[in-house]
């Protein structure tokens, strides 16, 4: 009696829900042109190409370590490693650049590095059967200790011009990184929506069992997915490292925590199977025209993070309302 | 206390249903799953409300709305899963929620322990009050529940669900002498079990109930075991189901001496083409792990499984559905559907490498996948609606067309019409006989009698993990299927 109650009050909600599903979509981004819409009335110096691309370029970084993070969420999970494997990743390309290796060399072993991490994360994960947030709570610490060990806490600095025109370089006017971040983003939105590794991303986090029952592979699955996050990490530590001209073992703090908001403010939700990249595209937006929008109204940082805070949970809030609404 | 009488229309789980307690009495409530046994508990305990109907406490008219009412009238409920905090003591558990406390809320455990004690010795228990559950045997819990159940105030109704179904034979003597103690201070007991031996140890006097009605009232020296199970089975077989029956075919699958720990043993049976295999037995009899077990979700320990006459060994549903064995779960929420996902998406889901040209998926494949299927089901929903919107039924259906889209020839359908309308039953039932005509066979567990002799070639009944009993599906009446699984011989 409860399934059928349930299946009729479900069906009695189904045209207000169709509405509000896009609706959900929207208001992120309207969200963000608000935010535009205000930072251009209160600054003239917000709304200039010139500051619009400093904004793209600074929101890359953490618009690719959150590309990752989207498609561990989306599998109903957690990468708290994030941050970490974007210091070791940085350290493990910095020396191998410092060490006379060829570049194509260097960049391989970095992404190789945060790959491997991230598929370790994964097996653990899956086969050892651990949560996600204490697996990558571990390797948030250990990949972190394996980057000062490796430098002995000191930073790796001055690479070849070759190098840094991944930062610095420009195709047309726009900057290398923002470039970087379309691609990244065009070709993770590709995979999430035409592969069936996509499908099961989203088939996990909706419903490990029955995903698993679909004989879907789901431990393989999950892996490779931690696999990408480390991936993304790795590659927003190219950015990083080319930017800075510097190797870090401390770059890359508090990362995990950009990520993770800039994935949920974009709609996605933290039991997994519901969301997209569009969303964590704008999310990331949204923190990163913030941020600038403060530092150009001379805003203490101080301020800035309980204003970012904030953000995070009205944002969040909002998408709980609009879906309990949907609900019930 | 007498006299309650209660309807409960909408998917009319309860119609008209009588029910007649004296203080201390033990009275069995009997019947088959389904029958409506929990929903009149839940009524009388305030988790549901009623529809229609009165109920009288003391010979006054009681309304019960909410489970304080309940708690307050003196009725107390101990459901089958126990719910204790296994971490804490005996004496916390007991008074969970009304734990006797100092100023801002620091624990008096001498009150605590005095009380606990005293109460345990009241109830003629042996229990030390500063044990933690996590310690104690599963009797003891079933104990330590009862006495919270008394700790809130004086009970007048315990309601007992099913509270044998996991305690040893000694554990089950200590347990029903406690129930003599309470019945002798004059607590009306309502005791709901399956086990007919139990019935006659402990009962005064049994009411039946079947399809959500009341069939009938009697002292206990008025009835007998063959007279128990016609009444818990007889019904009018007004149903009409649209088998039709075909010749058998080769051997699709071969089980032999299957077990597995604590679930399955020595399971032995075969699985022709064109044939339904109906699988009955009570909650608990193993059914659901045998489908598990077959579909690869679970490991078998012991015994083979041949598939087309080759022996197989899954380690996982991929495997299975390699063989052409595909699972309909018993619980399509839990485990057949992913909500948020389209239709198309769901039914394509096994299929995705099939699709899949170097792991993309070409445009709109699942859709054209689905649509056919859809159609053949008639899914009321679009291919690319969420299946999240859908009724039971169509949600059902849904599950179905997973398999179909594929090259599945052995079918294992776990309750497949549970909490789906007449009319899509009625479809489903035709797809059965369509999928056998095809050359698939089919293994069904139903709890639903009629449904498993109106659909059966064979039908085999389960108890206690084991196959009591093999009866073909002409010579299948309601008694012979419910006497095998209730574990009498048949």
């Amino acid at each position: 009696m409860t399934i059928a109650h349930r299946a009729q009050m479900t069906a009695a909600a189904a045209p207000r829900g169709q509405l509000l599903l896009p609706a959900r979509q929207f208001g992120t981004l309207i969200g963000l042109v608000a935010l535009c819409a205000v930072l251009w009335i209160l600054t003239p110096h917000f709304l200039t190409v010139s500051n619009l691309l400093n904004v793209a370029e600074q929101t890359s970084i953490n618009a690719i370590v959150a590309v990752g993070m989207t498609f561990v969420i989306l599998s109903g999970g957690i990468d708290l490693s994030v941050g970490s494997l974007v210091a070791l990743a940085g350290v493990v390309l910095g020396t191998g650049l410092q060490s006379g290796q060829p570049l194509p060399l260097a960049l391989a072993l970095a992404l190789a590095a945060g790959l491997a991490c991230g598929l370790g994360n994964g097996a653990l994960i899956s086969w050892g059967g651990l949560p996600p947030f204490i697996v990558t709570l571990g390797t948030m610490s250990i990949a972190r200790g394996a980057a000062l060990l490796f430098t002995e806490g000191r930073p790796i600095s001055g690479f070849d011009e070759s190098f840094r025109v991944l930062a610095t370089g420009r195709a047309g006017f726009v900057p290398a990184p923002v470039v970087a971040m379309a691609v990244v983003y065009a070709a993770a939105h590709f995979v999430l929506s035409r592969t069936t590794f996509g499908r099961y991303v989203y088939a996990i986090g909706g419903n490990e069992e029955a995903t698993r029952l679909s004989g879907v592979p789901v431990r393989f699955h999950k892996t490779i997915i931690y696999g990408v996050s480390g991936l993304m990490s790795a590659t927003a530590a190219v950015i990083l490292t080319a930017r800075l001209n510097s190797a870090q073992p401390i770059a890359g703090m508090m990362y995990e925590l950009d990520a993770i908001a800039a994935t949920v403010i974009g709609g996605t939700s933290l039991m997994g199977g519901d969301g997209n990249l569009g969303g964590t595209l704008v999310g990331a937006l949204i923190m990163g025209v913030l941020r600038n929008g403060l530092n150009l109204l001379g805003v203490s940082s101080f301020l800035q993070q309980i204003v970012i805070g904030g953000v995070i949970i009205v944002a969040v809030l909002l998408d709980t309302v609009l879906k309990r609404k949907n609900r019930t | 206390m007498r006299g309650i009488r209660k309807e409960f229309p909408g998917v009319v789980a309860l119609d008209g249903v009588d029910l007649e307690l004296h203080a201390g009495e033990v009275h069995m409530l009997l019947g088959e799953n389904g029958a409506g046994k929990s929903t009149l508990m839940k009524i009388l305990s305030g988790a549901y409300r009623k529809d229609a109907g009165a109920i009288r406490i003391n010979g006054q008219p009681a309304e019960i709305s909410s489970p304080r009412d309940a708690l307050a009238r003196g009725i107390r409920v101990i459901y089958q899963e126990l719910n204790l905090v296994p971490q804490l003591s005996v004496a916390e558990n007991i008074f969970l929620g009304a734990t006797p406390a100092r100023w801002a809320g620091v624990v008096d455990w001498r009150t605590l322990h005095d009380r606990a004690s005293a109460l345990l010795r009241n109830l003629g228990m042996t229990l030390d009050p500063r044990t933690p559950v996590s310690r104690l045997g599963l009797a003891q819990r079933q104990m330590v529940e009862i006495a919270r159940a008394l700790a809130a105030g004086d009970a007048t109704i315990l309601v007992m669900d099913e509270p044998t179904s996991s305690l040893t034979s000694r554990e089950v003597a200590q347990l029903f002498a406690l129930i003599e103690r309470l019945a002798a201070r004059g607590v009306a007991i309502v005791y709901i079990t399956h086990r007919l031996d139990e019935v006659f140890r402990i009962g005064r006097r049994i009411t039946v109930m079947r399809d959500g009605r009341h069939v009938t009232m009697r002292p206990i020296e008025e009835v007998t075991v063959p007279e128990l199970v016609r009444l818990m089975a007889n019904r009018d077989l007004t149903e009409h189901f649209p088998k039709v029956r075909i010749p058998r075919g080769p051997e699709l699958l071969r089980v032999e001496r299957v077990s597995r720990l604590g679930a399955l043993s020595d399971i032995s049976f075969s699985l022709h083409a064109g044939e339904v295999l109906g699988i009955a037995g009570l909650l608990g009899a193993g059914r659901t792990e045998l489908a598990r077990v077959l579909a690869g979700a679970d490991a078998v320990d012991e015994g083979r499984v041949l598939v087309d006459g080759g022996e197989v060994r899954f380690r996982g549903p991929a495997d299975a559905i390699a063989r052409g064995i595909g699972l309909l779960p018993e619980d399509r929420k839990a485990q057949g559907l992913v909500a948020g996902l389209t239709v198309a998406r769901n039914i394509a889901l096994p299929h995705g490498r099939q699709l899949a040209r170097l792991g993309v998926l070409p445009r709109r494949c699942e859709v054209a996948l689905a649509k056919p299927i859809v159609d053949e089901l008639r899914v009321k929903a679009t291919p690319t609606q969420a299946v999240r919107l859908l009724s039971g039924g169509n949600q059902q259906k849904v599950v179905l067309g997973k398999w179909l889209a594929g090259d599945v020839r052995i079918f294992i359908f776990d309750e497949p019409t549970r909490g789906v309308d007449v009319g899509a039953k009625v479809e489903i039932y035709h797809l059965m006989n369509r999928l056998t005509a095809r050359g698939a066979g089919i293994i069904m567990i139903s709890s639903e009698l009629p449904e498993l002799l109106g659909m059966s070639d064979r039908i085999l009944v389960m108890h206690r993990g084991r196959i009591q009993a093999e009866i073909d599906g002409r010579d299948a009446t309601e008694e012979r299927v419910l006497s095998a699984a209730l574990g009498l011989a048949s």
